[in-house]
């Protein structure tokens, strides 16, 4: 498959184009949606579309204005900023909580293992429509007891749900990818660390940190990336104070249709590619670490 | 090792074992206790880690479910606002075909007065509602009807108020949602409810929910097919290449996999649109006519072009880690042995890549399922799923009990299928990116 044999028959040569010109296609599928969108963001007209001056590559064809609309306007700018709190907060709480529960889940005698790692898996598998349903009941009722009987301020109580929201729903991917570096950790430096006197704290912080940190960042990405992107549950239990990005991105796609959804998709291609080389590049980092080739 | 320090050894194992033949460590105790000592310190150790996030997820995530679930069946709220006709009740037979006698009418109009008071009896008309329509407003009327209504006979009163208080049927379903705890919303679920002769299904014209069950289920089934056969050439692919090739086309795979989901919504809906790229270029070059632009958007096919585009890496991701293990050298020897290349692939090939092939489907139909997000955004109204009745029923119509057991539904569904995934797979094997 890889190299075609000089033996090859007239069938085989034809099968072996033709199964790449397949792939081909069904990458450019994969890929297309994404790129068909950026340069239609630099699109002078309000329209969805190739103007026939975008066509013809002309500079009255393209401009900023979308861009432009997006950073001055308030409801998207004010998305924005509660999307950049909401995203490190709750990536933060799941970062913290699910690395030190995975480094205590790979130790040898953990008893019900299987049923705690199903439990910490579970906001994973819970279609999203579910945990929004579920949260939106019995946040709802805690919220209104924290607002009325304890009287903490109505906005702060609100944003605090959803950031515990996502941060629930972030902590899977953190559990995973830290659990998967710890099955590559060697033991005996932790040991090793303590029998020269060094205390559980900072043999932990010394030694075993840095050695599982492409782990952790790489589940706290996910993490990120789960609020960042998460819409369901803001749609539910949040109010317009808590409005992020994709909500917006959400109304303007079910009511009416703006352009600028177009320049904010762009920057946040932006940030996906972005997410992917760090990943890559944490990637080859545990590997070389592991003793393994960058393959 | 030195003899002066093999003996020492010697020397301390001598010390440590004493006359009764128990291995003691240094200080004296058994060795045996000491050991189960440690290892219970390194269990609570362990346990102290885990529990701040066990604790969390139960609180915000697991409680939260239960509560869900048990919405689906709680019906507290005739007993507490009629509770004195609730008793009435006890003693009245439904299928006498009698409505309850003048005494059940008097607890009525006690129990009532005291809603009306509280401003409560509104809610129980719009809670009934949902059971059959007309509740609201007969509780909205008996409502006002009922503050002058001085004294008995109240059975008469009550049916000149609103006659369906002369219904044997208002009865019948005030007699069946009694109980604090109901299966209503349940049955209501499946398009069946409970009548005076026990449960059964609805007319035909008003069966919704079983319809939609089974669209979803035929929809996902019909991604995750489409998945498979699109993934399954670019993970062979993939996996044969040499690495430096197969790495690079990866990122075609794994950027649309780190891309926002509603930045490829955005992106399906642009170029789906009648006025969309796709059609502008099949206008052009001629297939279609440009007064009969395809409808691709807003409809079934919508849906499964987008969500097959978003969750295609998720059936590429495992297809490939499976085939990658596979080893050249039984297709090597298959063909070293007479095969063509057809019966190479599919009598040895294919049969080791089925794992992959589970993995994927069961990852892509799981995710399909409980989609919400892109079936509201391409859908239209034929292409929705069951997740869309179900925030429909939250936000708009604010049925939550029957919103509540759709979810139960699903999630069982849901549940169900990841335990054949935890079989096939197990879940420490989920692999990220």
């Amino acid at each position: 498959m890889a190299a075609l044999p000089p033996y090859a028959s007239n069938t085989q040569i034809a099968w072996h184009y033709g199964f790449r010109v397949l792939c081909a296609m069904i990458f450019f599928f994969l890929i297309f949606p994404i790129l068909v969108i950026i340069p239609l963001s630099f699109n002078a007209q309000n329209f969805f579309t190739f103007t026939p001056e975008m066509l013809r590559l002309s500079p009255e064809g393209y401009s900023l204005k979308h861009y432009e609309d997006f950073f001055t306007s308030s409801s998207w700018q004010s998305a924005m900023w509660n999307s950049l709190t909401i995203a490190p907060l709750a990536t933060l709480l799941a970062t913290v909580l699910g690395t030190l529960a995975a480094i205590g889940l790979s130790q040898s005698h953990v008893p019900y293992k299987s049923a705690i790692m199903a439990i910490l898996i579970s906001p994973m598998i819970v279609p999203l429509i579910i945990s929004a349903t579920g949260m939106y009941f019995f946040y709802s009722r805690i919220g209104n007891f924290l607002v009325n009987d304890v009287g903490l301020p109505l906005d702060a109580v609100n944003f605090a749900k959803i950031v515990l929201a996502h941060a629930a729903l972030g902590t899977p991917f953190v559990i995973i990818t830290v659990t998967a570096t710890m099955v590559g950790f060697d033991r005996s430096l932790t040991r090793a660390a303590a029998s020269m006197g060094a205390n559980p704290v900072t043999t932990f912080f010394q030694v075993q940190m840095p050695l599982i940190l492409p782990g952790v960042i790489s589940g706290a990405l996910f993490a990120f990336i789960t609020s960042f992107d998460e819409v369901v549950v803001v749609l539910f239990l949040g109010t317009a104070s808590q409005k992020t990005l994709p909500w917006q991105m959400f109304i303007g796609l079910r009511e009416q249709i703006s352009p600028t959804i177009l320049a904010v998709a762009t920057i946040m291609v932006a940030l996906s590619i972005m997410l992917l080389t760090t990943l890559e590049l944490l990637r080859r980092r545990s590997e070389r670490l592991r003793g393994l080739s960058p393959s | 090792m030195s003899s002066s320090e093999t003996l020492s050894v010697e020397e301390q194992l001598a010390a440590g074992q004493s006359d009764d033949g128990i291995v003691r460590a240094a200080d004296g105790t058994p060795l045996k206790a000491r050991l189960a000592k440690a290892l219970r310190r390194e269990k609570l150790r362990s346990f102290l880690m885990i529990s701040p996030l066990l604790l969390f997820i139960v609180f915000s995530f697991l409680l939260p479910i239960g509560d869900m679930l048990f919405r689906s069946v709680e019906n507290q709220i005739v007993q507490n606002t009629l509770p004195t006709v609730v008793e009435e009740l006890e003693r009245w037979d439904p299928a006498s075909g009698e409505l309850p006698d003048e005494e059940t009418f008097a607890a009525l109009a006690k129990d009532l007065k005291v809603a009306v008071e509280e401003r409560i009896h509104t809610r129980l008309g719009s809670r009934l509602n949902y059971e059959e329509s007309g509740f609201s407003g007969l509780f909205r009327t008996t409502g006002r009807a009922v503050k002058k209504m001085e004294s008995g006979p109240y059975k008469a009163q009550f049916i000149e108020a609103d006659k369906d208080w002369g219904e044997l049927r208002t009865w019948v379903i005030l007699d069946s949602f009694k109980a604090p705890y109901t299966s209503g919303y349940f049955l209501s679920a499946v398009d069946a409810e409970n009548t005076a002769e026990g449960v059964q299904m609805k007319p035909e014209n008003e069966r919704i929910y079983l319809q939609l069950f089974m669209r979803t289920l035929w929809m996902s089934l019909a991604i995750t097919f489409m998945c498979l056969l699109l993934g399954y050439p670019v993970a062979y692919l993939l996996a044969q290449l040499p690495a430096r090739t197969s790495n690079l086309l990866m990122i075609l795979v794994l950027l649309p996999f780190w891309t926002s989901l509603l930045v490829r919504t955005s992106a399906w809906k642009v170029l789906l649109q009648g006025q969309g790229v796709i059609n502008d270029i099949l206008v052009w070059i001629g297939i279609v006519d440009d007064a009969s632009r395809l409808v691709l958007i807003n409809n079934q096919l919508g849906t499964i072009i987008a969500m097959t585009h978003i969750l295609l890496p998720f059936m590429i991701l495992p297809l490939y880690s499976v085939m990658k293990t596979i080893s050249p050298s039984y297709v090597r020897a298959a063909k070293s042995m007479g095969a063509n290349d057809w019966t190479a692939f599919w009598k040895v090939y294919f049969p080791q890549s089925v794992p992959g092939i589970g993995a994927g489907a069961i990852l892509v139909f799981i995710l399909a399922i409980g989609y919400y997000i892109t079936p509201a955004l391409v859908g239209g109204t034929s292409g929705i799923f069951i997740s869309n009745r179900i925030a429909f029923h939250i936000s708009t119509s604010l049925n939550w009990g029957l919103a509540a057991a759709l979810g139960a539904i699903l999630l069982v569904l849901v549940l169900l299928l990841f335990y054949i995934y935890d079989k096939i797979v197990g879940i420490d094997n989920v692999k990220l990116g």
